[in-house]
């Protein structure tokens, strides 16, 4: 089956601290169709993002489907709360590379 | 008044500076407001912690300059939400003191400046908590204990609109505040000025982050929002930026886990039923928006104690068969430190750029290391002398690291220094939680003085 990668498809896909205990990732698209094509695809829901980040169910504190923003979020709570010592992402910002190669079906 | 218009500079004062050519366009436009936020928590508990903030002064000074002048030169209030990063005590008088410098400098005519405190006294919560009052933790944190309460060397509550609005309803010109929700920053004088509450709060909530609500993305650039009382209209001020139906509708669920809800102290913004339209190249509007009072007056604190004191090291690994056995060779130098120094009483943190440095246990690709790693060692103690040692020996000795079939006999890692550093105390989030007022101005103490000749 023919697939694309996640990247070519989202025009936005980032993670970003919210508040100090959760890191939150959107992946936004330019175009309804393509939103409703990867929703519809079922490649990013609780399980994919789980089997991913190779984490428990517990570690996702929210999973979004916005459709005013054309947008799936979803939140993890952190290992340990932003900026302890030995935390390598601050703001949270670089946690959002595994998504980038997320196979999508046509 | 029909309508009030606020124009914000800057998502975050004094972390980067303001774009001047919008904020000019901005202020051409006469607004009723200037406002900005200059807090966040996204730079750890380190300044909360220390009581510092995170850029120099001058970066404060350049944002409140501009801010001042054009406010005092249109005659309109300007308002600034948690001062210097962590909206504590110290940096409220810092930017206090700004502002007064600022107006002596340019001579401006004297005005009215309010500020507010946002400090909780660690006693005065102690007491609370001993009268029977849950301190309730949010996101993953157990309700606060007094051995966190120990740990913890400052703390700040998140205010809502009301110590701003009772500011202004004293007549201040300039608000210097303490830590406070972003959105309230400019939902309290659409409040003031008898907006709905659902307006006003969105409001907030779009403008807080200045730029970042328009695209093509690009921070630090003034955007104007306009609150009448059926909705609210954001242009962005930029020539190259607009504010689109999906720009304002994606920056709701910007840092926050859930995009459709947006607590403060008081109540809930609801934008589940947001309803966005385009109504000009730049504009978009925005309706539908519903303010939930909540049921009972809780307040965000935000706690921060230090660990330790820290110092940092930095080695890199070529060879493949040392990369391949890295986590050896950390323990090689582990060990020589508990040699040193025993299993406890310290903290040593080894990250491995190269390989999971980044992302840590989340890291996919763990397993397929770079043919380069650098490793950055943390050594954190009780005083600096052994926190030096600590990370001196945890670095140093990955040098010694015996491996057995390696080929480089030598020396296990490549120095770009021979030595270690001190950095900022390691510090950490103690509290994250929220606690029961009775009266909403209770932990925000105003005060009026004021500036100019």
């Amino acid at each position: 089956m023919k697939t694309q990668k996640l990247s070519a498809l989202a025009k936005t896909i980032r993670s970003k601290n919210a508040g100090v205990n959760l890191i939150t990732f959107d992946i936004i698209f330019a175009e309804r169709a393509t939103y409703e094509r990867v929703k519809r695809a079922g490649v990013l829901t609780r399980e994919t993002v789980c089997q991913l980040y190779r984490i428990p169910d517990q570690r996702i504190c929210d999973f979004v489907e916005f459709d005013p923003g054309n947008a799936i979020k979803f939140t993890l709570y952190r290992s340990r709360p932003s900026g302890s010592p030995g935390d390598p992402d601050i703001f949270g910002a670089q946690q959002y590379a595994p998504l980038l190669d997320v196979e999508v079906p046509e | 008044m029909r309508s009030l218009r606020i124009i914000c500079p800057n998502g975050h004062l004094g972390f980067a500076p303001i774009r001047v050519e919008s904020f000019r366009l901005g202020v051409a436009e006469r607004p009723d407001y200037i406002a900005a936020d200059s807090g966040s928590d996204d730079v750890g508990p380190v300044p909360l912690g220390t009581d510092t903030s995170t850029s120099p002064l001058s970066w404060q000074s350049h944002d409140l300059e501009h801010m001042l002048l054009a406010a005092r030169e249109l005659g309109v209030p300007m308002i600034i939400g948690s001062s210097g990063d962590t909206g504590s005590n110290s940096r409220v008088d810092l930017y206090v003191k700004i502002i007064k410098d600022l107006a002596a400098k340019h001579r401006m005519p004297q005005f009215k400046l309010g500020y507010f405190y946002s400090e909780v006294d660690k006693e005065d919560l102690r007491r609370r908590m001993r009268a029977g009052e849950t301190v309730a933790g949010l996101e993953g944190y157990a309700a606060l204990s007094e051995s966190e309460l120990d740990a913890t060397a400052r703390i700040v509550a998140m205010a809502g609109v009301h110590p701003f609005i009772e500011l202004l309803k004293q007549g201040a010109d300039v608000i210097i505040g303490g830590r406070s929700s972003d959105s309230c920053v400019f939902a309290a004088p659409a409040i003031h000025h008898g907006f709905p509450a659902e307006h006003a709060y969105y409001l907030g909530k779009v403008l807080e982050c200045a730029s970042f609500c328009a695209e093509p993305y690009g921070g630090k650039e003034t955007v104007l929002g306009e609150v009448t009382v059926d909705a609210v209209e954001v242009t962005a001020m930029h020539p190259a930026q607009r504010c689109t139906v999906a720009s304002v509708a994606s920056h709701a669920m910007y840092e926050r886990a859930n995009p459709y809800f947006e607590q403060v102290a008081g109540g809930t913004l609801d934008m589940s039923e947001c309803d966005y339209e385009q109504i000009a190249a730049r504009t978009t509007r925005v309706s539908g928006a519903k303010f939930l009072p909540a049921a009972e007056f809780r307040v965000k604190l935000e706690g921060a104690g230090k660990i330790g004191e820290r110092y940092v090291g930095m080695v890199g690994i070529r060879d493949p068969y040392t990369i391949a056995h890295v986590d050896e060779v950390i323990a090689w130098a582990r060990d020589k430190v508990r040699e040193r120094f025993g299993d406890t009483g310290y903290d040593l943190y080894y990250t491995v750029y190269g390989r999971d440095g980044i992302m840590a246990e989340l890291e996919p690709m763990r397993d397929k290391p770079a043919h380069e790693l650098c490793i950055l060692v943390q050594g954190v103690a009780p005083t600096a002398e052994m926190a030096e040692e600590v990370c001196m020996i945890g670095t140093r000795q990955m040098f010694y690291a015996r491996l057995p079939d390696v080929k480089g006999s030598a020396g296990s890692v490549a120095f770009a220094l021979d030595e270690v550093l001190r950095a900022t105390p390691a510090c950490r989030w103690t509290l994250n939680h929220t606690l029961r007022c009775d009266d909403p101005l209770e932990l925000f103490p105003t005060h009026m003085t004021s500036a100019g000749v």
